[in-house]
């Protein structure tokens, strides 16, 4: 296993009474593909707030390519290649499908104080965007306006604007929800292309995906991690187990 | 392009062309009360255009815009009561002192949202405005008249009505296309981005205060050059400037333009300030006949009908003015 890419060490936050995330440490290795279950409620989306730098961890720290980012506010932490996608579709919707992306180049290619040429004519912004479009395979969506587009082609969106920030690491919160099967299976096909070129933290409910794809996964249950592994012994540990069997749904791990 | 985007093209063309011909009709027809109502409505325009720029294509609604009205007018007021004419040192004065209070209030408004903007640049403006008040020197209450119109070394004479009213609509189709220029720019991308989900705009690696916090102060100088223009017209300054129902109209102007367009304000302008003319006299015209007398007491109530029109705007015609127009189908 090559250096980790991202330490998390104990990470932890409260919501009023209740532990979000409980003392979490964790290693994402450069180039794997980690993926983060576990049953709703378990803190995943609040494990991603603070590796993005939308949620203020209580205790614990996070390093990023050797950069201590705790601290760093959202937009430095994408500046150093640290790309998140939404659980919940998060997007400009009454802008094309062209200029969300454009937008997300734009954020990485030096300063926005340039007043005034039209942004939409500058090729170094355009390009990319179409190259990160054509990745996830949108390209002939491009100059559709966002909101008129189907949930499907949003989480696609989702992707290309991560990926058009050239990460390194893409964490993405749950980019099946909502997904019919033939768009599931569209998006599993990305998500393995995406695998050989990407770090990935993938936070996903579908076990098939999930399986199909983690070089390791983690378990997290009431914001503890209880189990770190290969997909075959997250498969066959008993605390796991436990943790699905008392959701009544352990035979997701079997047909995974 | 196609024939329904023309339609627009049209309308601002003749929009723009009517303010162009203006001078010829009222020198022809002596009508000066019609060319000192539209220079009102063109300065007053700019300043709609100014707040456009934060409210409409920013998310900034700002309730306190009037105030850089004020200030810019107040600089010019106080720079010639104090003996200081020149126009190369006023104006330049203005804007820089109207962006330097557009940055304080800004720096400390913009990490509000919503509601809480609203009111924070509301509570900014009227502090100003009770400054003015306080101003004893400078007329406290009851303003100040300004002796001289500014003086630019005989290049411009702004007491001719006619060239003032020219610089009043250079200045306005100036505005608007810096306007144009800067939300198709990169800066407008990430301004229109920051209106649109802030948030995501920050997750992708946007640091969007500093931005916002730019356009907040190009909006507030672009507006103390209109409070500029509004001091010279009026050759007269007072804290009524900045009132905040001032603050209101240039929101309804902007509104009832049209928000998402760079020439929305101005219709607005033009639109608001000329029912405000014309109502009251339509009022009384059309009643007379049929109620006689009544007719021209409701005329002194003719805000009961613009209300309900602005009310209908808002209602069923979120584009404004310039939204009813009709446009190209995109996609």
């Amino acid at each position: 296993m090559t250096e980790a890419l991202l330490e998390i060490q104990g990470l932890t936050k409260h919501f009023g009474g209740v532990t979000a995330c409980d003392d979490i440490t964790l290693d994402i290795a450069d180039g794997e593909l980690h993926a983060v279950i576990g049953p709703n409620g378990a803190g995943k989306t609040t494990l991603i707030g603070q590796l993005a730098g939308e949620i203020a961890p209580e205790m614990g720290g996070i390093r990023f390519a050797g950069v201590n980012i705790t601290n760093l506010p959202a937009w430095r932490r994408s500046r150093l290649g640290l790309a998140r996608s939404f659980q919940i579709t998060s997007l400009f919707p009454e802008f094309s499908v062209l200029d969300n992306v454009a937008l997300a180049v734009q954020a990485h290619a030096g300063h926005s104080f340039r007043f005034w040429r039209d942004a939409r004519s500058v090729p170094e912004l355009r390009e990319p965007a179409c190259a990160a479009l054509a990745r996830v395979g949108m390209t002939g969506k491009a100059d559709s306006i966002v909101s008129r587009l189907s949930h499907g082609e949003h989480r696609q969106i989702e992707i290309a604007m991560a990926l058009a920030t050239r990460p390194r690491l893409l964490l993405l919160d749950e980019p099946m929800a909502g997904l019919g099967p033939e768009e599931s299976a569209r998006m599993l096909t990305l998500l393995r292309e995406l695998k050989r070129q990407y770090t990935i933290m993938l936070i996903e409910h579908d076990m098939e995906a999930v399986f199909a794809l983690a070089d390791r996964i983690s378990v997290l249950v009431y914001g503890r991690v209880i189990a770190t592994g290969a997909p075959e012994a997250i498969r066959a540990n008993a605390q796991v187990r436990q943790a699905y069997l008392g959701e009544g749904d352990a035979a997701v791990l079997d047909h995974g | 392009m196609n024939a329904h985007l023309i339609a627009r093209n049209v309308f601002v063309a003749a929009l723009v062309a009517f303010l162009l011909a203006l001078p010829l009709y009222t020198g022809l027809s002596g009508n000066n009360f019609l060319l000192t109502l539209f220079t009102r409505i063109v300065i007053l325009a700019m300043a709609a255009t100014s707040l456009n720029l934060i409210m409409g294509f920013g998310g900034m609604v700002s309730f306190g815009h009037a105030a850089y009205l004020g200030i810019g007018g107040y600089v010019v007021g106080i720079l010639a009561y104090e003996g200081v004419y020149s126009g190369f040192l006023q104006w330049p004065l203005a804007i820089v002192i109207s962006a330097l209070f557009a940055l304080v209030i800004g720096v400390l408004s913009l990490r509000t949202r919503g509601v809480y903007f609203i009111m924070i640049t509301l509570a900014f403006a009227q502090m100003i405005y009770y400054v003015g008040v306080s101003l004893n020197r400078y007329g406290a209450d009851d303003g100040l008249t300004i002796q001289h119109r500014s003086q630019f070394a005989g290049l411009l004479d702004l007491s001719n009505r006619i060239v003032f009213y020219y610089l009043c609509l250079a200045l306005l189709l100036g505005t608007i296309y810096l306007v144009w220029r800067l939300i198709n720019s990169r800066f407008g991308m990430v301004i229109q981005g920051a209106r649109s989900n802030d948030r995501r705009m920050r997750s992708i690696g946007f640091p969007t205060f500093r931005y916002r916090l730019a356009c907040f102060v190009i909006a507030g100088a672009m507006c103390g050059l209109a409070g500029v223009l509004l001091a010279n017209f009026n050759s007269f300054i007072s804290p009524a400037m900045m009132h905040w129902t001032r603050s209101g109209d240039l929101i309804v102007m902007a509104v009832l333009g049209g928000m998402g367009s760079v020439f929305g304000p101005a219709i607005g302008a033009v639109a608001l300030l000329v029912l405000e003319e014309t109502l009251p006299l339509a009022i009384g015209r059309l009643g007379y006949p049929l109620v006689g007398d009544v007719a021209l007491r409701a005329a002194e109530y003719w805000q009961i009908v613009l209300g309900p029109l602005l009310l209908a705007v808002v209602l069923f015609a979120r584009g404004g003015i310039y939204g009813l127009l009709p446009r190209g189908r995109r996609d």
